[in-house]
């Protein structure tokens, strides 16, 4: 039961993204990319990680993505403008070295040199009294680094995006 | 319980899938969605292993790299809306100034 869920939601995943990168329109893409974040907030609560899953989607398919799609329609640049290749090579290169990793991994993963031990022990390790408790006392100092990127993301986003004045030397 | 392996499995192909995009297209946006679906499935695949290892030091990593690309995102938008503002394009071919 559990495997058939896994297994739909992972050629939901796949196919989400795939159509991510063929659509021609970027909101598209943007939008297939939220169901691909979707799909993966799923499988976090089948590997016992809820809090993780629910941070998914606030984060990744509520923030990010409506940050994405801002820009895109900021821009206006939905109707790409991706009929110019200067490397038309790249495509079946690519596909090949993409195939090959997946090949080379999936040969990883299945034939181990050593077998990996299982613990097969049902676990609450995601619950968020648990993470939180982890993340306030031996994670602490990268906690409070990520505290001042985020700060340091805010003033570059905003420098960034500042428009000069005329005879400011930015 | 579905096996450990499927779910990394699962992750390099997304993963692939993302390397792909960066490769293939050439408008600066969508190359900034494939990144992000690599930084999705790399932390796909530390949920797995933090719970084959019943250890919670994958799922804290997940969140620092969940905050990584919440500021990489920004910035990366704000210098792509500079380099419009400037260019007229978000073609990654063009972007070429500082060729050697």
């Amino acid at each position: 039961m559990e495997i058939a869920f896994f297994i739909i939601t992972a050629l939901l995943t796949i196919g989400a993204a795939v159509a991510m990168v063929l659509s021609h329109n970027a909101v598209h893409s943007a939008l297939w990319l939220v169901l691909n974040f979707f799909g993966v907030a799923v499988l976090y609560l089948l590997l016992n990680a809820p809090f993780l899953a629910m941070v998914q989607i606030t984060v990744y398919a509520g923030a990010i993505m409506v940050l994405f799609l801002f820009v895109i329609m900021l821009l206006g640049s939905e109707q790409g403008q991706e009929e110019v290749n200067g490397l038309p090579w790249q495509t079946p290169v690519a596909l090949v070295m993409g195939l090959l990793l997946v090949v080379m991994a999936g040969y990883a993963l299945f034939f181990p040199g050593t077998p990996v031990p299982t613990t097969q022990t049902p676990n609450e390790i995601g619950a968020p009294d648990i993470l939180a408790r982890k993340l306030f006392s031996t994670y602490l100092l990268p906690f409070e680094i990520t505290s001042v990127l985020l700060l340091v993301a805010l003033i570059g986003a905003v420098v960034l995006t500042m428009k000069s004045r005329e005879g400011d030397r930015v | 319980m579905v096996p450990t392996e499927y779910y990394v499995l699962l992750s390099t192909v997304l993963f692939t899938i993302g390397v792909i995009g960066v490769l293939t297209r050439r408008s600066a946006l969508v190359v900034f969605m494939s990144v992000e679906l690599m930084l999705n499935s790399a932390n796909l695949a530390l949920v797995a292993f933090s719970r084959q290892w019943n250890h919670v030091d994958g799922q804290i990593l997940t969140f620092f790299v969940i905050t990584v690309a919440a500021a990489e995102v920004a910035v990366g938008l704000a210098l792509l809306v500079g380099i419009f503002r400037t260019r007229r394009t978000t073609n990654v071919d063009e972007v070429n100034t500082m060729r050697g």
